[in-house]
């Protein structure tokens, strides 16, 4: 991890205008913001470590544990909302069996809503990493987010 | 080389690719054509061609507008206007090829429209279907024919003139210019920009700003993703424009990170404008050094508030600051600072482009020139439009739009996003431009416009928006951050029927208070949808409140599902969705819904073709 860490700070020069950037790249780079990774920003910008955390709790893109595989992001903006929006996330989370901010234990799936993806003309629609997902019935679910059968590679 | 050589050489290739031999293949895959299905379509073409010799040029494109026809190719064969065809999915493409570029049917059936004015093949002009005509595209104008990887065709396009014309006149000038179209602001309040320009051209400092907002963070619109996947030159000239007349250095594009594919194009379309001496230092020969740099937004929607957008560029929490001062006096590090939307940056573009005159042909008397909006919900032709200020919202509804989805009632449009209102069926004649919908309760904002149908609830819409908004408020100040709560919560028990009769003034009374007391935009206009849907949709709340039932059949709280058995034929569809196993049954023989295991989804209601699901 300090490796590939020392790669994003090294291309940096440590003013504070580059700390959003920077907690952009490490996320990009682990997936989320590991706690020493936070410490040593913190050094590097040369601001205490309250500060480095109170900049990224502020903002929704940034989290602070590891996400599964698929990254699946449900719409909430007001498309959506109208058309059918809050069904398709309950039924996600039915299938998934987890709820909004969580991960799956196989490690599979992250669920996290998203205040808009904008791509509202083809509402409801959902984002599994990176890639939109669009006009998203409660039956598309279980195809788009097929889960991993138990036993069928346990040889 | 000159920039006329440049232009001269970019309109060469243009020209070109319109007259050429081979056909020309344009595949709409912005964002929301990728989602439909388009990079698929985009293969079969690919793949598909070659062994049937035909010599095609494939062109990416940004989107026309179309949504609920994505995804959408035009094919235009040498000598003939090009086809624009909807709905392509990979099997329709191969049909494409194989009957109109092999052999030359045009296959009527598929196609929106021909790009021209003549009719081809028993198919109409584009422009003159209902969707089309009666918009007028002149920001959009490029978006869908042009390639926004592509420098030079957005130069044979007119590109880059307004800022060669701008050097010319000088700041005084382009400001004046400005004054003349009557262009304000077009990403929420309206301001009329040549005067924020103004203030911060005659403020005295060794360093100013530039910033685009390009956070668009209304949920329910994409007006500016489009655009800047479109069309991102568009963008940088009008930067370039507004950072000579401000007297700035450096501009910032502020984007939201949301938005991968508006990212990568930004930054193609600032490598090549630096390569042809459009961007960078001595601009154009003139003396004029401009840098543009791309922040990603990490989602916080009160960072379209000015104050709080600078916060975060700088490198802190994103919370707003009271003004004045004003960013245009002491902003991005206390420097003098402009922050525009990115459809105010592309209608400066024009305005240097074709002059005020040009610009201010379409409009009412205090709202001039075009406008993009975001149709989408419950309405027929969900898209992106572009139409002139003062057009009636039943216009743009019922003409534009085709209607209400289903061909249902319609209830209510809400504009502006969280920060603007709904307008009843009474009011849609209600002309569309920054006053009249001031006057109505709501505002113009960025250009979100969600239709909703006679099953939308307006209660538990105002909470949707509460809800946003309290999530987003960031805590600052104490109306917005405790105010918008105690809107919700009220909200939230009338909804689940436990409303008092004095909620609804207490709701008002509140509201106003919020709009009074908050320091920012946010908080200030948090309020608008609760009071909105007070004003034209008491009865509602009153329903609710007094009688315990939701008509639009949103709040699950006040539903019961039941099976009627005479209508029930026993087809087991319902029993098969059910999450919680509570409808149960033999086939071919009436159903039963056990009500303390339903959990009121409304899945089986959805699922019943027998309308034997009844919900009350």
């Amino acid at each position: 991890m300090q490796e590939r860490l020392n790669s994003i700070l090294s291309s940096c020069e440590g003013k504070k205008e580059e700390l959003i950037p920077i907690l952009q790249q490490v996320q990009n780079e682990f997936g989320y913001l590991p706690k020493q990774a936070m410490l040593e920003i913190a050094q590097f910008i040369g601001v205490p470590e309250s500060y480095v955390y109170g900049v990224a709790t502020f903002y929704t893109q940034f989290r602070f544990t590891p996400i599964g595989k698929k990254h699946v992001m449900v719409c909430r903006g007001t498309a959506c909302y109208v058309r059918g929006a809050p069904r398709i996330q309950e039924a996600i989370e039915n299938h998934l069996g987890i709820k909004e901010n969580q991960t799956t234990e196989d490690m599979e799936y992250s669920l996290e809503t998203v205040a808009c993806i904008g791509a509202c003309g083809l509402s409801p629609c959902i984002m599994i990493n990176k890639k939109v997902e669009a006009n998203i019935t409660p039956r598309k679910i279980k195809k788009l987010l097929p889960k991993k059968e138990p036993g069928i590679n346990e040889f | 080389m000159s920039f006329d050589d440049t232009r001269r050489q970019a309109r060469q290739q243009w020209h070109k690719l319109q007259n050429n031999q081979q056909p020309v293949i344009l595949i709409g895959t912005a964002t929301c054509g990728r989602s439909a299905g388009a990079l698929d379509v985009l293969e079969v073409f690919r793949k598909e061609l070659p062994p049937r010799n035909i010599d095609a040029h494939i062109v990416e494109v940004g989107c026309i507008g179309l949504c609920s026809a994505e995804p959408l190719v035009c094919i235009k064969k040498s000598g003939q206007p090009g086809i624009c065809y909807g709905n392509v999915n990979p099997a329709r493409a191969g049909e494409l090829i194989e009957n109109y570029l092999v052999k030359n049917d045009g296959r009527a059936e598929y196609a929106l429209g021909v790009l021209g004015e003549e009719n081809v093949d028993g198919i109409g002009p584009l422009l003159e279907t209902t969707f089309f005509k009666h918009q007028v595209r002149r920001t959009l104008g490029k978006c869908g024919t042009i390639d926004p990887t592509n420098i030079n065709h957005y130069l044979a396009h007119n590109g880059y003139s307004g800022l060669k014309n701008a050097l010319e006149f000088g700041p005084e000038n382009i400001i004046e210019e400005i004054k003349k179209s009557g262009l304000r602001g077009r990403g929420g309040a309206g301001f009329p920009t040549w005067r924020k320009w103004l203030f911060c051209k005659e403020t005295p400092a060794d360093k100013k700003y530039l910033v685009c907002n390009a956070d668009e963070g209304d949920p329910g619109a994409f007006m500016n993703r489009s655009l800047l996947e479109g069309d991102p030159h568009a963008l940088l000239e009008g930067m370039l424009i507004a950072g000579f007349a401000i007297g700035a250095q450096v501009g910032y594009i502020y984007c939201r990170a949301e938005y991968p594919l508006a990212l990568e194009r930004l930054r193609t379309a600032i490598g090549q404008a630096t390569r042809c001496g459009l961007l960078g230092n001595n601009i154009l020969n003139s003396g004029f050094d401009f840098h543009i740099k791309i922040k990603e937004g990490a989602g916080a929607f009160v960072c379209g508030e000015e104050t709080a957008l600078i916060a975060s560029i700088e490198g802190g929490r994103g919370m707003p600051r009271p003004r004045p001062p004003f960013p245009a006096c002491s902003g991005l590090w206390g420097q003098p600072t402009i922050i525009n939307n990115v459809e105010t940056l592309a209608c400066v573009s024009l305005i240097l482009q074709n002059g005020a005159p040009w610009f201010a042909q379409y409009g009412s008397e205090n709202s001039k020139g075009t406008k993009t909006f975001a149709l989408v919900g419950q309405v027929k032709n969900t898209g992106l439009v572009e139409v002139p200020l003062g057009i009636t919202l039943k216009k743009m509804i019922f003409d534009i739009g085709g209607g209400v989805l289903g061909d249902k009632r319609f209830k209510a449009v809400q504009t502006g996003g969280p920060s603007g209102g709904c307008i009843p069926s009474e009011l849609l004649d209600t002309p569309v431009d920054y006053d009249s919908l001031n006057e109505a309760g709501t505002i113009m904002g960025s250009g979100g416009m969600v239709v909703m149908d006679e099953n939308t609830c307006m209660v538990d819409f105002a909470r949707y928006f509460l809800d946003f908004a309290q999530k987003e408020s960031c805590g600052k100040c104490v109306p917005c951050r405790l105010g918008t709560k105690q809107l919700l919560d009220i909200l939230e028990d009338i909804t689940r029927g436990k409303g008092k009769p004095e909620d609804i003034d207490l709701l008002v009374d509140l509201g106003e208070a919020i709009k009074t007391g908050s320091l920012c935009g946010l908080g200030q206009t948090a309020p608008n949808p609760v009071l909105t849907t007070i004003r034209y949709f008491r009865q509602e709340y009153l329903s609710h409140i007094q009688d315990h039932k939701c008509t639009g059949g949103a709040c699950k709280a006040l539903l019961t599902y039941s099976i009627d058995p005479d209508a029930c034929t026993g087809c087991t569809a319902c029993a098969k969705v059910c999450p919680s196993k509570a409808i149960s049954g033999e086939r071919k023989k009436a159903h039963v819904l056990e009500q303390d295991k339903c959990v009121k989804c409304g899945l089986c209601y959805q699922e019943c073709k027998f309308a034997a699901v009844q919900r009350t």
